[in-house]
């Protein structure tokens, strides 16, 4: 009788811990990127000469790019500000993991900075970087290289460098 | 500049909203796609990482599904040559990571919350971008379209 209680205080275990990690808030992160993806795809954002065509201010400039920012900002804006705020928290998560909004340092100014040159020369940013890595082979070099850079990044910033 | 551009521009901006509204209301996370790769190379533990890989690999996943229903959605010639994608992708891989985000996550998720930090990330960028291209233009007569 105790064994089989055990045996079954051992299995909720292991299936809660599966139901946390697995299962529900999975499903919905599959449909977030899936959402996320085909917003990329139809506003143009895969496209690198569309957006090298946003970024073309001062030539042949197509300023249609602005309104995915609009559209997203938009719908995120309300979401953030008109239900999530009325939440204690997430529906399947235990708590809000936000970043700070403050102060503004080094890092990100020289970080948007180099960011935004990579970005104005080949027109990805890390998004469509996902969705083109296998699409065509200058996607893979682009995701490839992206993925360097972060790991680099990573590597210089663990090692006290900077 | 057409119409249909401006309503594929905004349904799609709206689908990429929704989609980080739903990352923000069931898991409570900013869906940044360059800060959810940078926490996989960090890696504090399962729980952490999973579904950012999960995240990935379904974009990932919907990309080549999407290049094979939506041919038109995807370019044929690259704007640089190989060594240029490269070091293009070097510089948005190691930039995001120290400017601490990309466009989703400053440029949609934060400057909808308002943080003062992601607006002017997103100042930068997207002014460094114009400029990037704009000289570009300026030496080789054109902007790599």
């Amino acid at each position: 009788m105790n064994m089989t209680q055990g045996n079954f205080a051992q299995q909720s275990q292991s299936r809660s811990y599966f139901k946390d990690i697995l299962s529900v808030p999975l499903l919905f992160i599959s449909i977030s990127a899936i959402l996320f993806g085909v917003g990329l795809g139809l506003s143009g954002m895969t496209r690198s000469s569309k957006v090298l065509g946003f970024l073309d201010v001062f030539g042949v400039w197509d300023p249609s790019l602005m309104f995915v920012m609009l559209g997203a900002i938009a719908v995120y804006a309300t979401a953030f500000h008109f239900v999530s705020k009325r939440l204690s928290k997430p529906l399947l998560a235990n708590e809000f993991s936000l970043p700070n909004t403050g102060k503004v340092d080094r890092g990100l100014i020289g970080g948007s900075i180099l960011f935004g040159v990579g970005w104005g020369l080949a027109g990805v940013c890390p998004g469509p970087a996902v969705i083109l890595s296998t699409v065509s082979t200058s996607g893979f070099v682009f995701f490839s290289s992206m993925l360097i850079g972060v790991a680099f990044y990573h590597f210089v910033k663990r090692r006290g460098i900077l | 500049m057409y119409l249909q551009d401006v309503l594929n521009a905004l349904s799609g901006g709206a689908l990429i909203g929704f989609s980080a509204a739903l990352v923000l209301i069931v898991n409570g996370r900013i869906l940044g796609v360059s800060g959810i790769i940078g926490q996989i190379f960090i890696f504090k533990n399962w729980r952490d990482v999973t579904w950012r890989v999960v995240f990935l690999v379904v974009l990932f996943l919907t990309g080549v599904f999407l290049s094979h229903v939506r041919p038109e959605w995807f370019d044929g010639q690259p704007p640089l040559s190989r060594f240029g994608l490269a070091l293009a992708g070097l510089l948005v891989g190691f930039g995001t990571q120290l400017g601490n985000g990309c466009t989703s996550g400053h440029g949609v998720c934060g400057i909808s919350r308002l943080s003062k930090r992601s607006v002017i990330a997103t100042l930068v960028f997207m002014g460094t971008a114009i400029l990037t291209v704009a000289i570009r233009r300026f030496l080789t007569g054109s902007a790599g379209l």
